[in-house]
């Protein structure tokens, strides 16, 4: 580790201004931290305030149901997400069938598709009244529900199947780079003892991907606990769809932080569970004898099943999404910019750009904080700075609303004790309220990241750049940055992507007057107004698709190398920014 | 050594646009987080927070404008305008509360938001038993929950109370909305008031046994699944029925009431379950003449004609005339028992909705 103890450089004697005793990083980090977890613990503060009966009511009522279904709903997409993630990317890294090289890539698609926007869509198909059941009617002349069985799409069954079908690329993601990394030596070692390719996968490959697929599924579970669009639209009962439930209807913000609060501890059980599971990480990869991956030919047969296997889940993924949703723009787009298209995403656009430009300062700041290490707690407390996104966006945003109400007024009142002026609102209500949310929720993505792609360099660098006299900031701008920044982009990309989808705490949080994609797309759905909005919801997934295509292409160049040193870091980032 | 000069070159350059970026984001964000607060300076401004839609409120806010050149500034917003306005505190924008139902309005009040509107105009204009006894809130429409029936599968005189919904013969025939939306939340307060909790909670259990599918949609969603044939009765606001029927923007709409006849429940004893639309000033008002200005629009002769034309509610107003189309719907009994014996069941009403599941 690079040290920062002042070393007595010729430079530092000239008269610059200079902080003699205050260490920037230091103080930084911690103001940092301090600020992110803000929300959090308002909420948690809130949760000992007494919320009267409501808590009595819950208990009695809907809490365990929010609880079996929150769980139901995570083991369902968990399992839906791995099995899909880990069987495609297997398929598409060992096997040689037609379509390989496109599916490589195109597997990954679904995850521009925001959940909310996908569970539209096929209750748009699937519902009593939509094409496919009416095509059902007609055909055998049914007249009423009563003569059929039909399921129904909006059921704890549609939401896991609608979030499985978007999240499982982030297994796969994470499960392909897996196999890329593993040393084929290991796998042929075991096909000589005997073992056949199933075996060699479920005894060999699978376990030394363990690490890996489990930081997927815990994203995904994660992913799954935020969601709220989905839940709320099917009214199924999870523990997000129930803090809004019993925030906005039973107007008890305390008791919405009660669940809140066990929706936390959750979330810490889980994150805990994480990273138990990947504590062994580091004895992988005993050999570092790599080799191009062996491509088994398979047989007609098996590769057509090597092919529906892929191209089903990119199917309902994308393909149907996306093809309804342009079947609808086509027909209603005059309509949706008629309704101030055009100023929101104008919208979507400021909020995301903003938080990714913020998150990723951030996040390099603590990462190169982390770096120089000074001082023991920085770790600690650069490692709590980066919970966020583990926080369900319901959650934060009660936090957030709570804590800028109280400090917008208190600032308020000290101004006008002080000075007789009133300062008004500062933060509450305004793009600065929505973005902090942005960048709470979302700096764990830039600061893994910037972690990931700092620790690529060699401390030899800081070494050589300090001796040449450099100090910590100049070091990091001029050496650093540079080397970074295929991370950096990468970064900034998915949290501008994940911002572009955000819903829960956008609904919350926005200024009035004031839609963006997102939120302009959930109403609009929930009125029953899909095809209005359509060309919104395929703008959001347009932008969700950049970053999907700078992943597939960063695979794309591993595989051409079909060497795993060749995998970007960009791949690892991803895995790494996990929390 | 020669490559060090340059890596500092290409840093600066490459970080200047970030830099840039990053200045022009924070100014676009000083600007919009000031834009709310230049509106102040005008007194000609009413700020308002609607949970009623746009669609609705837009007419009567063009008109209003156009009338007086004042400025009104509307939020839409179907949840969370209560929690705003409580954590904004004294420095709220808002002057004015827009509520699509009487409980939305009673929290309001319970949560100490709102201050009374003195104007004569309005106490002219309302009938008492639509205000607030303090005058901290005025209502400003009346709209029936009614029944929307098949034309073809619903036998006349087959549903005419909302007891009926809850009946054996109804199973797997009933439509409705989520039963935490604040209709149908008022609706089961009007039953428990009229019943008692105990006789309540069964029809509600009756009615969830009933039901066709889960709560779903909006109140027109219903009338679309009783066309579709997925069930035989809906429960709707009675202003839709007229939205429906003459939506040429939508014109499917028109062959969903086609198929249904309205039908307003309980006329043989307490009558058809009501609820207003209501308007309030908050108690941080900044712009209080205006908005009683605003408000007393709303209540008058003008606006509540909007209301019947428009929208096809039923105005408050005395005198002022119903939509023909409303009018042709035929006249009936409202359960007219003061709206604040609804407002003290809504507690009870909210949490027999999850007791009994109804969602679920």
């Amino acid at each position: 580790m690079p040290q920062t103890v002042a070393s007595p450089d010729p430079q530092s004697a000239s008269p610059r201004f200079k902080l003699p005793s205050i260490d920037v990083w230091a103080v930084g980090t911690l103001a940092v931290a301090v600020a992110v977890a803000m929300p959090i613990l308002w909420v948690l503060g809130l949760a000992l305030t007494p919320s009267g009966d409501i808590w009595r009511h819950l208990v009695d009522t809907i809490l365990g149901r929010l609880v079996w279904n929150t769980v139901l709903l995570m083991v369902g997409v968990g399992v839906g997400t791995f099995v899909i993630g880990t069987g495609t990317a297997w398929i598409v890294t060992m096997c040689r069938f037609p379509g390989k090289r496109i599916f490589e890539w195109a597997l990954l698609i679904p995850m521009a598709v925001p959940a909310y926007v996908i569970a539209y869509v096929y209750t748009d198909l699937l519902e009593y009244s939509g094409p496919i059941q009416g095509l059902i009617r007609d055909a055998f002349g049914f007249e009423t529900r009563h003569d059929y069985a039909f399921p129904e799409i909006r059921s704890l069954g549609g939401a896991i199947t609608m979030m499985t079908l978007v999240l499982y690329p982030y297994v796969y993601l994470l499960a392909r780079a897996a196999f890329l990394e593993q040393s084929v030596c290991v796998l042929e070692a075991s096909r000589t003892l005997g073992k056949g390719p199933w075996t060699s996968f479920f005894k060999v490959a699978l376990p030394l991907a363990r690490p890996s697929i489990a930081v997927g599924v815990s994203l995904v579970m994660m992913e799954t606990l935020n969601d709220f669009g989905t839940v709320d639209f099917f009214a199924v009962p999870t523990f997000t769809a129930g803090i809004f439930d019993v925030w906005l209807n039973m107007n008890s913000p305390s008791g919405a932080a009660q669940l809140a609060s066990m929706l936390l501890m959750f979330v810490i059980v889980l994150v805990g569970l994480e990273r138990y599971g990947r504590r062994k990480q580091k004895f992988h990869h005993t050999s570092a004898h790599i080799r191009a991956l062996p491509g088994f030919q398979l047989s007609a047969p098996v590769a057509t099943l090597a092919f529906f296997a892929c191209a089903i889940p990119v199917t309902l993924g994308f393909i149907i999404p996306a093809w309804v949703l342009g079947a609808y723009a086509m027909d209603f787009y005059q309509d949706t910019l008629d309704a101030n298209f055009l100023t929101i995403t104008g919208h979507s656009l400021l909020l995301s750009g903003l938080a990714a430009v913020i998150a990723i300062v951030l996040g390099v700041f603590l990462a190169y904080s982390l770096r120089l290490g000074q001082v023991s707690w920085i770790r600690t407390v650069t490692r709590f700075a980066a919970l966020g996104y583990a926080v369900p966006g319901a959650v934060l945003a009660i936090g957030i609303l709570m804590y800028l109400g109280w400090l917008d007024n208190t600032i308020d009142g000290w101004a006008r004790g002080t000075f007789g002026v009133s300062t008004g609102l500062i933060f509450s209500g305004t793009v600065i309220a929505v973005t902090f949310g942005y960048v709470v929720r979302f700096l764990s993505l830039s600061f893994g990241s910037a972690e990931a792609g700092l620790g690529k360099i060699t401390a030899n660098m800081d070494g050589a750049a300090r001796t040449l006299g450099a100090g910590p900031m100049s070091t990091l701008k001029r050496v650093h940055l540079p080397m970074m920044q295929g991370s950096i982009m990468t970064a900034a990309l998915l949290v501008f992507v994940d911002c572009m989808k955000e819903l829960p705490m956008t609904v919350i949080l926005r200024p009035f007057d004031f839609e963006t994609l997102a939120t302009f797309v959930h109403q609009y759905a929930s009125d029953e107004l899909l095809p209005e909005a359509s060309l919104a919801a395929l703008t959001i997934v347009g932008a969700g698709i950049i970053p999907v295509i700078l992943l597939s292409l960063t695979i794309a160049r591993a595989r051409a190398g079909q060497n795993a040193q060749n995998i970007e870091p960009t791949l690892i980032d991803l895995e790494e920014a996990a929390p | 050594m020669s490559t060090l000069p340059q890596t500092q070159k290409n840093t600066t350059a490459q970080r200047k646009p970030l830099l840039s970026l990053s200045l022009v984001a924070l100014g676009l964000t000083l600007f919009s987080a000031a834009a709310p607060l230049a509106a102040h300076a005008s007194d000609d401004v009413v700020n308002v927070y609607s949970y009623r839609q746009s669609f609705l409120i837009d007419p009567l806010v063009k008109a209003y404008e156009q009338k007086t050149g004042a400025n009104v500034k509307v939020v839409f917003a179907s949840k969370g305008l209560l929690q705003r306005l409580q954590s904004e505190g004294i420095n709220s924008p808002a002057d004015v509360v827009l509520t699509a139902d009487i409980n939305q309005m009673a929290e309001f009040e319970a949560e100490n938001l709102l201050q009374p509107i003195n104007s004569a105009t309005i106490a002219a204009n309302i009938p008492a038993q639509y205000r607030a006894p303090d005058n901290m809130w005025t209502g400003l429409t009346m709209r029936a929950r009614a029944l929307y029936t098949s034309k073809t599968r619903v036998k006349p005189g087959e549903v005419t109370t909302y007891e009926d919904l809850a009946k054996p013969h109804m199973k797997g025939r009933v439509c409705t909305r989520s039963g935490k939306h604040p209709y149908n939340v008022s609706l089961l307060a009007s039953v428990i008031t009229a019943k008692g909790e105990k006789e309540a909670e069964a029809w509600l259990r009756g009615v969830k046994d009933n039901l066709a599918r889960r709560p779903q949609g909006n109140d027109r969603a219903q009338v679309k699944a009783v066309m579709e044939g997925e069930c035989d009765v809906a429960v709707g606001n009675s202003y839709y029925f007229g939205k429906m029927i003459t939506n040429d923007k939508k014109p499917e709409q028109k062959e969903w009431a086609a198929a249904v006849n309205i039908v307003f429940p309980n006329q043989n004893d307490r009558g058809t379950h009501v609820n207003v639309s209501a308007a309030a000033i908050t108690k941080s008002a900044k712009h209080y003449a205006g908005a009683v200005k605003f408000l007393e629009f709303l209540s008058s002769d003008d606006a509540q004609g909007i209301y019947a034309a428009s929208n096809f509610e039923y105005p408050l107003k005395k005198g002022v005339a119903l939509d023909p189309l409303v009018a042709s719907w035929g006249a009936f009994k409202a359960d007219d028992r003061n709206l604040s014996e609804v407002v003290s069941a809504h507690t009870a009403a909210t949490k027999m909705m999850d007791t009994v599941g109804f969602d679920h």
